[in-house]
């Protein structure tokens, strides 16, 4: 790491190392790109996520990077500007491509404007929304920023980019997005196979997919703004409804980011406990992956069978946690109760049950001709572009990119358990497909190795009646059922998060949609969609 | 004693003997026209109830069991509930195109249907040119089809119809060479001519050509009927309802009915050239001839419903196991799979009827 900050110096004297624990460094704006360029030669090629925090007296951009080859690696990267005004910081879009949507994120919520990027529209508020509203001086009393005329969403086709002109000032420069004569067909935000409200613009050729643009912020509920108001307890239950379907490893991530900056020792049980919850949750939410992909493609019937395996879960949890979908099982310092007594052994009777039924699966739809001839060359995601497009998860790993992080940085029980991270190397749709299938053969190896040794004891620590969290940045990240999801903590030392902001696998998910999908056909649009399972409220948050 | 050809005698003979020749005909019209509405309705509803009991089943699910004793009411109340919609009219279409494109698939599957041969008796058209007719007339509801997608001024329905006419205009060719193919067999276009040619032995078990000729006829078929795996003029997951988004309450009723009859009316047709239709079964050797006996005693329509009904649940069967097709791997399939093999296929009968047949005889 030493070397890095070497090589950072060199390229800019600006910088600054602040934490001697985390790496964390600070770069004054004008360096920012050439510093991120070194970085990029450097192979730090996986840009994990990109906040902005509103400090009132500057704005600060975060990066968070690693490298793909070594994802243990891990650095913080920091600029501001003062310019809060009219805060306009360079793009790191060219280089990270992932950077894209991070980027209009930032513009919609903090009014941050990225020089050189191709696309500034806001990312999730009408194109007439009024003001800025993550950031801290912003008026949110109702009726007051409330767009004014009426605007439609489909026709908005203007896309405003800035850049430098020859004398080093800002232009603004406006194109459109799709052509006059381009057929340009609406693929939500109401449609059977988008998984949740998702807009899609796809410009098509007949059949030929040639562009798409995904809208989102359909069912945007502000979740990062609500936490800022709320304490650490109440915070956990809006953590599930960001990904639904894996609700109970968000949750993970910030229990454990909250607990590591308290520096709360967390009783091994609940440890156990919280492994096997999240893997459960992992089966299921794979199960319905897969089931929503085989609808997609047209085979109701797996559908069904995938729904009703998970069901299985939802039973399970439904006995120990009271919740099935949503469990609000995690607390801060443990688990909210201890597992019901029957926990065990239908966790033991749920293992050989879905084993088997996984033959079943492989008999009903792996094998069959059609669904082979569909998913085998289609859809191909490269290795480089899934760490370009910072893909990880299931994704990531079917294009052969060593991505999970329950290996890379273990957490919970994870390093005592013995399992294989399932890697493919095609990258295309059967790839995807398989990898979900296989890993719930792990995930089941992975609580068949706990279930019996869950330890007596404790299952929640003793937790402050007040929870604070002394001032500092954090960032916590775990495996979720979708890839790297990551929780961005910032504090001031008080009850409430300063700035709090998620990493949503989905939203890298659904950006990939476009160069995965040109020149593919509809069909085959949908089948991917299945295939990458993004789930909208974790876009949405 | 179970054929119904006494009760049609004799409703002839009442009616003949009050009344004049042209008003007898004329009833007698009439009566049919009812009876064949009467019977493609009663047809739809139970295809109906037979699909989502049958794909309940496959899907390790009870399907509907709330109307009536296991769900036996359930087509009913949908007929009615579907009765009752508000058809919901559009701003923007050509509504001559948008109402005439439902008839036309209405009518088309209307009069496929008529030219089925239900039992030795009852029977609606039998023309000396049977099997044209069934191919001609199916054609209208491709019309249909595309005119119901492009009038919608929907790009959804517009994808929709443009799928369907690819596929159902290639599929046609398809199932009109089998159908040939088993012409050639059975020398005559009249349907009871072919029928009557099945007495002893039926056309599946006469050569092995018509085998090969009734699989494509089956694949051809199910494609033409817009079922899965070759639902892709409505690919659900795709298109949402492709080419009959826009259509509401009984407007879309009546593509639904015309769907389900069709599947009927292709499995008809299939149990006509290639099962006896309504023939019963018989093996052609001396010591089977008490065997043909108890055969026999089986009342005729009842075969053909029996035939007919197995291949409507093979046509589910296939429907609800297997992923939906590509369009341009659907016409691979069509274009560069079937047609040559059906070709080669209507070759080899003709060589079989015209050479190997006399030769040995």
């Amino acid at each position: 790491m030493e070397k890095t900050l070497k090589m950072i110096q060199s390229v800019s004297s600006s910088c600054t190392k602040i934490d001697a624990a985390d790496v964390m460094v600070s770069v004054d704006k004008k360096d920012l790109h050439k510093v991120c360029e070194a970085l990029y030669k450097d192979g730090w090629d996986y840009l994990i996520n990109l906040t902005a925090v509103d400090n009132v007296e500057n704005i600060e951009i975060v990066y968070h990077i690693s490298k793909s080859s070594d994802m243990e690696k891990f650095m913080v990267l920091k600029t501001n500007t003062t310019d809060v005004e009219n805060p306009i910081i360079e793009t790191v879009s060219d280089i990270w491509k992932s950077a894209n949507l991070y980027e209009r994120e930032a513009y919609d919520f903090f009014g941050v404007r990225f020089l050189n990027h191709p696309d500034m529209r806001r990312l999730f508020l009408r194109p007439d929304w009024v003001g800025y509203p993550l950031r801290k001086n912003y008026d949110n009393t109702p009726n007051e920023g409330i767009p004014s005329k009426v605007h439609d969403m489909d026709a908005c086709e203007d896309v405003p980019s800035i850049t430098l002109d020859r004398h080093g000032e800002i232009v603004e420069n406006h194109t459109k997005l799709f052509g006059r004569n381009e057929y340009v067909v609406n693929f939500g935000p109401q449609h059977p196979s988008t998984h949740g409200v998702l807009h899609l613009r796809v410009s098509l050729e007949g059949e030929t997919i040639k562009k798409i643009d995904p809208n989102f912020g359909y069912i945007h509920r502000g979740i990062e703004k609500m936490m800022e108001s709320m304490t650490y307890p109440q915070m956990l239950f809006l953590t599930e409804r960001l990904d639904y379907l894996c609700g109970s490893m968000n949750r993970h991530a910030l229990c454990m980011c909250v607990e590591k900056a308290m520096g709360l020792e967390i009783p091994k049980r609940a440890e156990y406990i919280r492994t096997i919850f999240d893997e459960l949750n992992r089966i299921a939410s794979h199960l319905i992956g897969w089931a929503c992909m085989c609808n997609d493609m047209g085979s109701i019937t797996a559908f069904i069978y995938g729904m009703r395996d998970r069901e299985k879960i939802m039973d399970i949890f439904q006995e120990t946690a009271g919740g099935r979908l949503m469990t609000n099982y995690y607390v801060i310092g443990g688990v909210a109760q201890d597992i019901h007594p029957n926990f065990v052994n239908r966790v033991k009777e749920f293992i050989p049950y879905l084993r088997k039924m996984i033959k079943e699966y492989h008999t009903l739809f792996t094998g069959n001709p059609i669904a082979r001839g569909r998913m085998i060359n289609c859809g191909l995601l490269k290795k480089e572009d899934a760490i370009a497009l910072g893909m990880s998860g299931p994704n990531g790993r079917a294009s052969g990119w060593h991505c999970d992080v329950r290996k890379i940085a273990p957490y919970a029980a994870y390093s005592e358990v013995d399992f294989k991270e399932i890697l493919h190397d095609g990258g295309d749709t059967i790839d995807r497909y398989m990898i979900r299938l296989e890993e719930i053969e792990e995930s089941l190896k992975i609580i068949e190795q706990l279930i019996d040794k869950i330890p007596e004891g404790d299952f929640r620590a003793k937790v402050p009646a007040i929870v604070k969290v002394p001032a500092g940045e954090y960032y916590q990240r775990v495996e979720n059922a979708r890839g790297d999801f990551g929780v961005y903590l910032k504090s001031t030392g008080d009850k409430s998060p300063y700035r709090i902001k998620f990493r949503s696998p989905s939203m890298v998910a659904v950006s990939g949609l476009d160069p995965i999908c040109r020149d593919t056909k509809i069909a085959d649009l949908i089948m991917i969609g299945g295939s990458l399972d993004y789930v909208i409220p974790c876009i949405d948050r | 004693m179970l054929e119904v050809g006494g009760i049609l005698s004799w409703i002839h003979e009442a009616l003949s003997s009050s009344c004049p020749e042209w008003l007898t005909l004329l009833i007698e019209y009439v009566l049919i026209g009812v009876g064949f509405l009467a019977l493609y309705a009663l047809i739809a509803l139970i295809l109906i109830l037979l699909e989502r009991k049958v794909c309940a089943y496959y899907q390790c699910r009870l399907g509907p069991m709330r109307a009536g004793f296991w769900g036996l009411l359930q087509p009913f109340a949908d007929m009615i509930k579907i009765l009752m919609k508000e058809i919901i009219p559009l701003l923007k279409n050509d509504k001559f195109l948008f109402f005439t494109a439902l008839f036309l698939v209405i009518i088309g599957s209307l009069c496929t249907f008529g030219a089925l041969q239900f039992s030795k008796d009852l029977v609606g058209i039998d023309f000396n040119v049977g099997v044209f007719y069934v191919l001609a007339i199916s054609s209208l509801g491709v019309l249909g089809i595309l005119l119901a997608g492009w009038s919608s001024n929907n790009k959804y329905t517009m994808i929709g119809a443009m799928r369907a006419g690819a596929q159902l205009v290639s599929y046609e060719l398809s199932s009109g060479l089998s159908l040939l193919t088993i012409v050639i067999l059975g020398g005559t276009m009249q349907l009871s001519g072919l029928i009557e040619a099945q007495s002893e032995t039926w056309f599946l078990f006469q050569t092995p050509f018509t085998w090969i000729a009734m699989v494509i006829y089956l694949i051809a078929g199910h494609a033409e009927t817009n079922r899965g795996p070759f639902d892709l003029p409505e690919a659900e997951s795709e298109l949402t309802a492709g080419y009959h988004i826009e259509y509401s309450g009984i407007t879309f009723g009546l593509f639904y009915v015309g769907e389900y009859v069709n599947m009927f009316t292709i499995a008809g047709i299939g149990t006509m050239v290639f099962l006896g239709g309504w023939q019963p079964f018989h093996i052609n050797a001396e010591w089977a001839a008490g065997f043909n006996g108890v055969m026999d005693m089986i009342p005729t329509w009842l075969w053909f419903f029996a035939k007919a009904f197995g291949l409507v649940m093979l046509s589910l069967w296939v429907r609800w196991s297997f992923p939906r097709l590509r369009i341009d791997q659907l016409l691979h399939l069509e274009w560069k799979i079937l047609m040559p093999i059906s070709l080669l296929n209507m070759l080899l009968m003709a060589l079989w009827v015209t050479v190997l047949v006399p030769l040995f005889a």
